[in-house]
């Protein structure tokens, strides 16, 4: 069976997720596994951009654990069976 | 009197929690502080500057969000020097820092767990918006890295002839900045990396991205990477802290210490610091040394623990 990646979706998004918490999409750059989700839940994937096409400002991206902006942004390699999770950005403090 | 930040926390060597023996890693244990965390160097600082600027002065009424920690090192302090101290601070955190304000005299107004820290921040923001308090806001006040970048780091510097990496948790971001800029200064290699705890996961109130927050004391790109520590890597490592280093830390040094060790498996050889911001006692009531992890991962759910 050809593994997929799990992208946990954060409860704010899960409305445009059909209500689930973990979405799949296939191994590629960090842009393909958005345009995929965005085929398969319209909205989702572009809920996630900044206008500029960019990641959204209040979204943070990690693939692993470590937060895809301190990779190699949207064209950071997701392997198979890596996961992705969408966290929204809050404070602490 | 003028109030000075206080400091010269202890820097002791984790022997046993480094996955890499070539890669030492030090931890700055800031539980050793007058309210027993890091955060009674943000308030002195704020506070200082404050009183220095002429905006905080005798029967001030003084206001601020806080997940718990700046709050009790302000309430000390408010208590000592006459001022009165209103504290929002989101409804789901441990009872003990709520108990602590109200043993230091300080008011509390909860905000809706859901909302986390973002729901306090933005309840005071309306609050102090009357005109009727002064709020010193951690989250935007430069005191707060500036303490950091003149007492945290330079005593880092003072007892370590290299440092590679610091790894701190990712709060108001004061703790990176400060320390980071400090740490760079003295050796421009340094790689400053934020640990993350996943809590917007569980704020169910969130209604939209764009009720997001980034502190604007924090530079993303003052950093070099962030690590995501979920709750269950954080619990594990707060155990292993006590267990085998006999440190009874609190959950958001777990939480750094997680970050610490799995940036040591990155490097070949080298010093990694990390800086443990309170102790154990006021994550009692959140059972996380008790049963098994399941278990206290599955009691600490919806609690805000940074």
């Amino acid at each position: 069976m050809n593994m997929a990646v799990p992208v946990r979706i954060p409860t704010v998004l899960r409305p445009l997720a059909g209500g689930e918490k973990v979405v799949e999409a296939s191994p590629g750059s960090l842009a393909d596994v958005f345009a995929e989700i965005e085929r398969r839940h319209p909205g989702l994937g572009e809920r996630l951009r900044a206008e500029d096409g960019g990641l959204h400002p209040y979204v943070n991206v990690f693939v692993g654990d470590e937060d895809a902006r301190y990779l190699d942004g949207l064209d950071t390699a997701v392997a198979d069976g890596v996961e992705v999770s969408i966290i929204p950005a809050v404070a602490g403090g | 009197m003028s109030l000075q930040p206080p400091g010269g926390t202890p820097l002791v060597r984790l022997e046993r929690l480094s996955p890499n023996p070539d890669v030492a890693i030090y931890a700055k244990l800031e539980w050793f502080l007058p309210t027993g965390s890091v955060k009674d160097r943000v308030a002195a600082a704020m506070l200082s500057r404050a009183e220095d600027d002429g905006v905080v002065g005798p029967g001030a009424k003084i206001i601020e969000p806080t997940s718990g920690n700046t709050g009790i090192a302000l309430a000390r302090l408010a208590m000592l020097r006459g001022y009165a101290l209103t504290v929002v601070i989101p409804e789901n955190v441990s009872p003990e820092r709520k108990e602590l304000l109200g043993s230091f005299g300080a008011s509390v107004v909860s905000t809706p767990g859901e909302l986390g820290s973002n729901g306090a921040i933005a309840h005071a923001e309306e609050l102090a918006a009357g005109g009727d308090y002064v709020m010193l806001h951690q989250y935007v006040n430069p005191a707060n890295p500036d303490v950091h970048y003149r007492t945290t780091g330079p005593e880092i510097l003072a007892e370590l002839d290299r440092v590679d990496v610091f790894v701190a948790g990712l709060g108001t971001g004061g703790t990176l900045m400060g320390v980071g800029r400090a740490l760079r200064e003295a050796h421009p290699g340094v790689q400053v990396v934020a640990a993350e705890p996943p809590a917007g996961e569980t704020l169910m109130g969130l209604r939209s991205l764009d009720d997001g927050y980034r502190p604007p004391v924090f530079d993303p790109a003052a950093i070099d990477a962030k690590i995501l520590v979920r709750p269950r890597d954080a619990i594990a490592m707060t155990r292993r802290l006590l267990h085998e280093e006999g440190l009874f830390a609190g959950l958001s040094a777990g939480a750094a210490v997680h970050a610490a060790a799995r940036w040591a498996t990155k490097l070949e050889r080298g010093t990694v610091v990390t800086l443990l911001p309170d102790a154990g006692w006021k994550y009692l009531s959140t059972g996380i040394w008790t049963g098994t992890l399941d278990q206290a991962v599955a009691h600490l759910a919806d609690q805000l623990y940074f």
